[in-house]
């Protein structure tokens, strides 16, 4: 990311000598030295986007794969290590660090009407953390793959799987603390360095879903590192605590492994909950129906996480008494999730809305987290899940969460922040067209795989019993669509920061402390710490809410 | 609060971000208490599967519990809680403005001591450990004295292993920034104002502690119960 802008157009206002975080200095040392939480944004935004398109890469070869019955293009051996390699890539590399270390980095300082976050130094360790742990990852992917599926699930992992096993756990473990170190800075940040009048109930709903993504991190991934790192151990010692040789119970990995892969599932979405109300409100420019219970929900949700990891393992031997409050908690769950449906769905009530991109990525992210999270409660129901476990219900459903639920709004929320992330616009009119790709591409991909699964064919499969060919080659038609989806913003992104118009400090007339700076903001972010005088998204008063002095 | 004056003085230490010297210290301690909330949760899943195992393979646990020689154990819970003492009276002495002699002197104690508690766990007891054939990975041999349940007992001694292994880890990385504070202190950076990394070094050095006096317990005493002839 480091070719950002750095000169204007001709004509460009005269705004365009002003210092900014961009321009305040150049260099390759400028950049991967910075403690700048807004350049160390952009240093993630181009890695994560990097394995987003390496982990794409790997759906895409999957798909192909799957058009014929019998497989058209690879081994079953290396199929196990397409759907594998996937998996690690999208949601340890991508999306676990996707709104957080990006908007979230860029936003949180700027949002509170911070200078930087508490620990910029911390901050940058994080991402060399993540690219370490990259890198372990991306060695095991070209040296032979893995083939354990993402879920590393003892003994097979630890004893048996002939993949690289140790390579791909090092860069999960390693990758873990980079979360940690992001989500304590946040933590911290939050905490201690509120502007003047930003109490807790002013604070943007995007904060306080950083804030429960924070606790998530906190308390749920240095578990996986534990898990992780004793899975490693046993396979290098060939002794462990998983290996029933010596009285191990492979299940417990599981229960380990569960306690922080389920929470991490609302550490993908939490942050896009976020997106989602801030761009709301936006465009339908009215205050949050019900801040209180929206932030409330996020922190609900962070808590009772922590509690539903037993609905990954009704059919793997756990007690029918824990399979029963697993379930009644998984259903508890979907209350705080649906609390935020409803709400934004109440903001847009008689609300003044406009349909730019981020506003059509919101509506895309209403509408499809909705049918996930409702495919999840058949899920979360035991006699169903017994039927549904194990085939592409599964798979469906989770992608109706992280794809068609996170994805799109990172996708919305990059598109609603670029402005300011850049000081340039992008072009409308691409934007809105590539977000309806995305949403179509996206339903004929996945849609279908609910009914392949309720039909029974079983997910990480090379093959499968012609009669679901029609439904799979929808599905890898829809596939190619949502490739393309992907691709266009990609290119009118990198175009736009060199030709794109300047978007000025608030292009959206949309509230909040990060619209009170220029475009793109200076390394301090504010000139004087603003003081507060307002609650969250006054849409309704326009004024700016901020006290100069 | 926005004081331009205050942020542009730039007191020793202080960092460009934050408002004041009061903010910045309160940030930093805690961040330290959430970090040792991640640390919690880190040692916590493996106290929970040792919980898990313990009652799964009781007899194996305290088979192997009573093969530990309790007197190194207990030696290194002395020699840590005295570091302890140590550590906190480096802090007391900064907070209270006393040279910088006394600071180091108090540093260089907690040192020692840190590196004694590694020194009688490496050199004495995991040696005695791998002579006894009790390294699991390592030429375990599983003695048939040990009846019926000895083939899970290296279970225990992969808890054993592990979580003393986890914990002297931190202990190392701990005299490591013990080592950055003396320097520090040696270069007079500290006084009544200013202490704040001794203060959170202190937090993560009792945090390492407490972990001990969890660990001890759990490792050395809990097989010693039922060899004095309770239990079943």
């Amino acid at each position: 990311m480091s070719t950002a802008v750095t000169d204007m157009q001709p004509g460009a206002p005269p705004e365009s000598s002003r210092v900014h975080y961009l321009n305040a200095n150049y260099g390759i040392k400028s950049w991967l030295l910075t403690t700048d939480h807004k350049r160390i944004a952009l240093l993630y935004l181009g890695s994560i986007t990097l394995m987003f398109f390496v982990g794409g890469a790997f759906a895409v070869l999957m798909r192909l794969h799957l058009i014929e019955p019998q497989g058209a293009l690879v081994e079953p051996d290396t199929y196990n290590k397409l759907f594998t390699m996937h998996g690690v890539m999208m949601i340890f590399f991508f999306l676990i660090p996707s709104i957080p270390a990006t908007l979230g980095n860029f936003l949180v300082p700027m949002m509170i009407g911070a200078r930087d976050l508490a620990f910029p130094r911390l901050n940058l360790l994080s991402w060399y953390v993540y690219i370490v742990g990259a890198i372990f990852t991306l060695y095991a992917a070209i040296s032979g793959g893995l083939d354990t599926g993402w879920t590393f699930y003892t003994p097979y992992s630890s004893s048996f799987s002939h993949t690289q096993v140790v390579p791909v756990a090092l860069g999960v473990f390693i990758t873990g603390f980079s979360s940690i170190l992001t989500g304590l800075n946040f933590v911290v940040t939050i905490h201690k360095m509120r502007a003047p009048g930003l109490t807790w109930f002013r604070l943007p709903l995007f904060i306080w879903a950083m804030y429960a993504t924070s606790i998530i991190f906190i308390l749920g991934t240095p578990v996986i590192a534990i898990t992780i790192f004793l899975l490693g151990l046993e396979r290098l010692l060939h002794i462990g605590i998983f290996d029933p040789a010596i009285g191990g119970d492979p299940i417990l990995f599981q229960h380990l492994f569960w306690f922080y892969s389920h929470p991490a599932v609302y550490i993908m979405i939490l942050p896009g909950m976020g997106v989602m109300s801030e761009v709301v409100t936006c465009f339908s420019r009215k205050k949050i129906f019900g801040y209180s219970f929206v932030a409330f929900s996020s922190m609900a949700i962070a808590v009772i996480s922590f509690l539903v990891w037993g609905h990954h393992m009704f059919v793997t031997g756990q007690s029918i008494y824990a399979g029963l409050i697993f379930s009644v908690l998984s259903f508890l769950v979907a209350i705080p999730s649906a609390i935020k449906v409803f709400n934004w769905t109440a903001t847009l009530y008689k609300g003044s809305i406009s349909y730019q991109a981020p506003m059509l990525y919101a509506m895309g992210f209403i509408g499809l987290f909705t049918m996930g999270g409702l495919t999840g409660l058949f899920l979360a129901s035991l006699a169903t899940d017994v039927h549904l476990n194990g085939t592409y219900f599964i798979v469906a459903h989770f992608h109706y969460i992280m794809v068609g639920g996170a994805v799109m709004a990172y996708l919305g929320g990059i598109h609603f922040w670029w402005p300011k992330i850049t000081g340039r616009m992008y072009p409308d009119g691409w934007a809105r067209f590539a977000a309806l790709v995305i949403f179509v591409g996206f339903n004929l991909t996945f849609f279908p795989q609910f009914m392949l699964g309720y039909l029974g064919m079983p997910r990480r499969y090379a093959v499968y019993p012609a009669e679901f060919q029609v439904l799979n080659v929808v599905s890898s038609a829809g596939a190619s669509i949502l490739g393309i989806g992907y691709l266009i913003p990609l290119i009118y992104f990198i175009w736009s920061m060199r030709y794109g118009p300047v978007a000025g400090p608030n292009p959206w007339g949309a509230k909040g402390l990060e619209w009170e700076t220029p475009s793109p903001p200076p390394t301090e972010n504010f000139d004087e710490i603003p003081v507060v005088t307002e609650e969250a998204y006054d849409y309704a008063n326009p004024h700016t809410g901020v006290a100069r002095g | 609060m926005a004081d331009a004056a205050v942020h542009n003085a730039h007191p020793p230490g202080f960092a460009h971000q934050f408002e004041d010297m009061e903010q910045q210290r309160e940030a930093g301690t805690l961040g330290m208490w959430v970090f040792l909330v991640t640390e919690i949760m880190f040692f916590g899943g493996l106290f929970a599967c040792y919980a898990v195992y313990r009652a799964l393979h009781l007899q194996a646990f305290e088979l192997g519990s009573r093969l530990l020689d309790v007197r190194f154990g207990a030696a290194n819970t002395a020699v840590l809680i005295a570091s302890s003492l140590t550590m906190a009276l480096a802090i007391h002495s900064a907070q209270t403005g006393k040279r910088k002699s006394v600071v180091m002197f108090y540093l260089a104690l907690t040192m020692i001591l840190g590196a004694a508690f590694l020194g009688i766990k490496f050199t004495f007891e995991w040696r005695h450990d791998f002579l006894e054939h009790l390294v699991p990975g390592f030429g375990f041999e599983v003695r048939p004295e040990w009846g019926a349940v000895g083939h899970h007992v290296p279970m225990f001694f992969c808890f054993y292993f592990f979580m003393t292994g986890l914990h002297a880890l931190h202990m190392i990385i701990g005299i490591g920034i013990l080592t950055v504070l003396t320097i520090m202190a040696s270069r007079g950076r500290f006084n009544e104002q200013y202490y704040a990394p001794l203060e959170v070094t202190g937090l993560y050095w009792h945090f390492v502690d407490i972990v001990w006096i969890f660990l001890f317990p759990l490792l050395y005493l809990i097989g010693g119960h039922y060899a004095m002839g309770g239990g079943h």
